[in-house]
């Protein structure tokens, strides 16, 4: 049977998928998993956490990518209801046709309504629209021990706020009830910004910031001394009027697994250097289709690839408005005296918009993401660093991004983690949700 | 590619599934049957969502071939003219099982042999009377020759082939078309607990997006994906003295 894997490729821990297509078969695949003396498992969707969130302590995982159709559809109004395995690209494939998208979506369209619930994900719009969970009206949810449950704001409140970023442990989600967002177009009108270092990010983010719904910035974080902290911010806003237009499936795939890391010191500079260079005027503007403005790296299906078999990394953190800038600053430095070097950086300001989720990542301030191929040398050197800047600039890291944070971090920046445990099903058990609270 | 009048026997198969959304997209109408009523009414729910004009439902079991002329009836009545009929229903036997249980080799071999093939021959007269309109049904490439591994699937999906293509030469004189489907290794419901090799293996939509052009481009026999041609030819023609000396 092949098996599945984390986005990252790091920690390697094969994982089993016991494959349910229908509702129905959850309680037979818990019954199955535990006749087979299989002390855990964990749902699983598109496998797009990058570390070991989505891998169960027993490696034997409920796959629910198969769990995909459509319940109920209003057009008028924009509220869906979905099985919890229909991916973001399926539901805008049928949702933009009538004039909806996405309230909220990450940089990848492969995932499922049950993984983005489960990790309350945000987007570049963080700061208008907050996390995916405040548009989430309603979750059908499968316990191992309480059968099905329907929880809402409204019913079942506290499960509900507790499965909202829940990562996966209070149930196997069965289906979401989501209030899309109405768009009169597929395009978006895309401002690009190249800034100089850190201060004119700040600046331009404080001055551009309430101009557009999205915003997202990216940095050369191999450019040291008056450059570091260099980069491009870009906005973006729904146009006003024209098509409804699905963007065609077409992909390049990496086919194998190169024999080493395609992505190496060398590699990294010609990019990054290229990459900020692209553009020679201050300001850009044009109208692109919401595909690559959203999902840029998707055209390039299973790049993960790329770093070889060893995988990667990624170091996601969001550290309050006080200490924000020191602590970019100085974790980029760190980064770039260490040569770890980064294809992508980043950067993106959170608001203070309160999610239902008890442990959702997002809070106010600034999030830095940065991707790392995986070295032995990376989670007690380079890591062990960052997060006690991150530590100590009170900010704290993205579970669905991580494969290494220590039990104490994660406890003292997900102070609720413990209500979380009080209401997670006994059958799920995940590898980072036992690394962190034992 | 507009909306047709779609007929599905054994829709809640993840291929068959598949193929009504293509056709959903279209603002199709649809007849589907099969065996669990709580299936039928969320796949009938998820193509309108996808955008399909009308669904219409039958349950149905497999053994039960009595009642086909009934639900044949029932979905001309019910669609005015049929433009595509699906056949995708059967099950995958677990061979060593039907090496020792007779009964239930036997029952395996009715519900993708002569079911499949009850299919066909109640439909046939529907559309010899209508006179245009597609038959498909999906064989196998392990009905092109008998397996040591699994024959009593091979021999019934043989069967369904053997009608299927004699029924192409007499419905081509009355403007129906015959479409034989098929596929290697798909990752579905059906096969979710093999082993089956990564490279060969192919998405359900995949397979569904062969069937939809095979449909309209009228293609007598369509091996889905199409590399599944090659291996077949070299599979038929190796002689007999090597092949049986094979763990295929
Ligand atoms: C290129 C890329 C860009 C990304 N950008 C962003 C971003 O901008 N913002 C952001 O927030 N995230 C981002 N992510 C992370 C990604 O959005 C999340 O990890 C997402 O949750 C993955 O969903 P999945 O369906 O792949 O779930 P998986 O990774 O398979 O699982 C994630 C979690 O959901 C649980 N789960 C999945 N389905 C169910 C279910 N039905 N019931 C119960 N639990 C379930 C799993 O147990 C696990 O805890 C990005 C990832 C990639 C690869």
């Amino acid at each position: 049977m092949p098996t599945l894997g984390s986005w990252g490729r790091y920690p390697h821990h094969p994982q089993t998928p016991h494959s349910v297509g229908w509702p129905f078969e959850i309680g037979n695949a818990f019954s199955r998993i535990q006749g087979a003396g299989v002390a855990s498992t964990l749902g699983y969707g598109c496998g797009r956490s990058y570390g070991d969130s989505c891998l169960a302590q027993s490696d034997h995982v409920i796959a629910l990518a198969g769990m995909d159709r459509v319940i109920a559809a209003d057009w008028q109004t924009g509220v869906v209801t979905v099985q919890a395995g229909v991916t973001l690209d399926g539901l805008i494939r049928i949702a933009l046709p009538n004039g909806w998208f996405l309230p909220v979506t990450p940089g990848t369209k492969f995932v499922t309504l049950g993984g983005a619930v489960a990790n309350d994900v945000h987007g570049k719009n963080h700061h208008v629209m907050g996390t995916f969970g405040r548009h989430v009206r309603r979750i059908v949810l499968h316990r191992s021990d309480k059968g099905v449950c329907d929880c809402s704001p409204a019913e079942n409140e506290e499960l509900f706020n507790a499965t909202v970023g829940g990562l996966g442990l209070t149930g196997i989600i069965l289906a979401v009830e989501l209030q899309l967002r109405a768009v009169r177009s597929s395009d978006i009108e895309q401002t690009c910004i190249k800034f100089g270092d850190l201060d004119e990010f700040f600046a331009l983010s404080s001055q551009q910031d309430s101009k557009y719904e999205y915003t997202v910035s990216w940095v050369d974080c191999l450019a040291g001394g008056k450059s570091a902290g260099r980069g491009h911010y870009i906005g973006g806003n729904h146009s006003a009027a024209g098509e409804l237009k699905v963007a065609d499936g077409h992909a390049k795939r990496m086919p194998v697994d190169p024999p080493f890391s395609l992505v190496n010191t060398l590699t990294l500079k010609a990019f990054n250097a290229l990459y900020y260079q692209r553009q020679v005027r201050k300001v850009v503007e044009t109208r692109v289709s919401y595909d690559p403005f959203f999902y840029p790296l998707d055209k390039l299906l299973l790049w993960n690839r790329m770093y070889g078999k060893a995988g990667f990394q990624q170091y996601q953190c969001v550290i309050p408005p006080e200490s924000g800038r020191d602590a970019v600053a100085a974790i980029l430095r760190e980064t770039s005296i260490n040569g770890a070097g980064s294809f992508l950086a980043v950067l993106k300001q959170c608001a203070d918009i309160k999610s239902p989720g008890l442990l959702s990542f997002p809070k106010a301030g600034v999030s830095l993401a940065l991707d790392f191929a995986q070295r032995d040398a990376l989670n007690t050197r380079l890591f062990a660093r960052l997060d006690a800047l991150v530590h100590e600039a009170g900010g704290r890291l993205y579970p669905a991004k991580d494969a290494h944070m220590s039990a104490h971090h994660f406890q003292s920046a997900y102070p609720a983690w413990a209500r979380l445990e009080s209401l997670r099903d006994p059958l799920l058990m995940s590898r980072f949700w036992r690394r962190v609270t034992s | 590619m507009s909306k047709k009048n779609v007929l599905i026997i054994g829709a809640s198969s993840g291929i068959a599934e598949a193929v009504a959304r293509r056709y959903a997209e279209q603002g199709s109408n649809f007849v589907l049957v099969a065996r669990s009523q709580a299936k039928l009414d969320v796949i009938a729910a998820d193509l309108i969502a996808r955008g399909a004009k009308g669904v219409q439902t039958r349950l149905w079991e497999g053994h039960d071939t009595a009642s086909l002329p009934e639900i044949a009836g029932f979905a001309w009545s019910a669609l005015g003219t049929v433009d595509l009929a699906l056949i995708a229903h059967g099950t995958l036997p677990d061979q060593p099982r039907a090496q020792r249980d007779l009964a239930y080799a036997l029952e395996q071999f009715r519900t993708n042999g002569e079911s499949a093939v009850a299919c066909m021959l109640a439909l046939a007269g529907h559309f010899e009377a209508q006179g245009n309109g597609v038959l498909a049904v999906i064989g196998s490439v392990a009905g092109d020759r008998g397996r040591g591994s699994n024959y009593v699937y091979g021999a019934a999906k043989a069967a369904v082939d053997a009608l299927a293509s004699g029924l192409r030469a007499q419905l081509f004189k009355k403007g129906v078309h015959v479409l034989t489907i098929k596929p290697g290794f798909v990752a579905t419901p059906m096969t979710a607990e093999l082993d089956l090799p990564a490279a060969l293996t192919a998405t359900p939509d995949r397979v569904a997006a062969d069937i939809q052009r095979a449909v309209d481009a009228r293609c007598n026999v369509l091996y889905t994906p199409w590399f599944w041609t090659w291996i077949m030819r070299i599979i038929r023609f190796l002689p007999t003295a090597i092949f049986k000396r094979l763990s295929l």
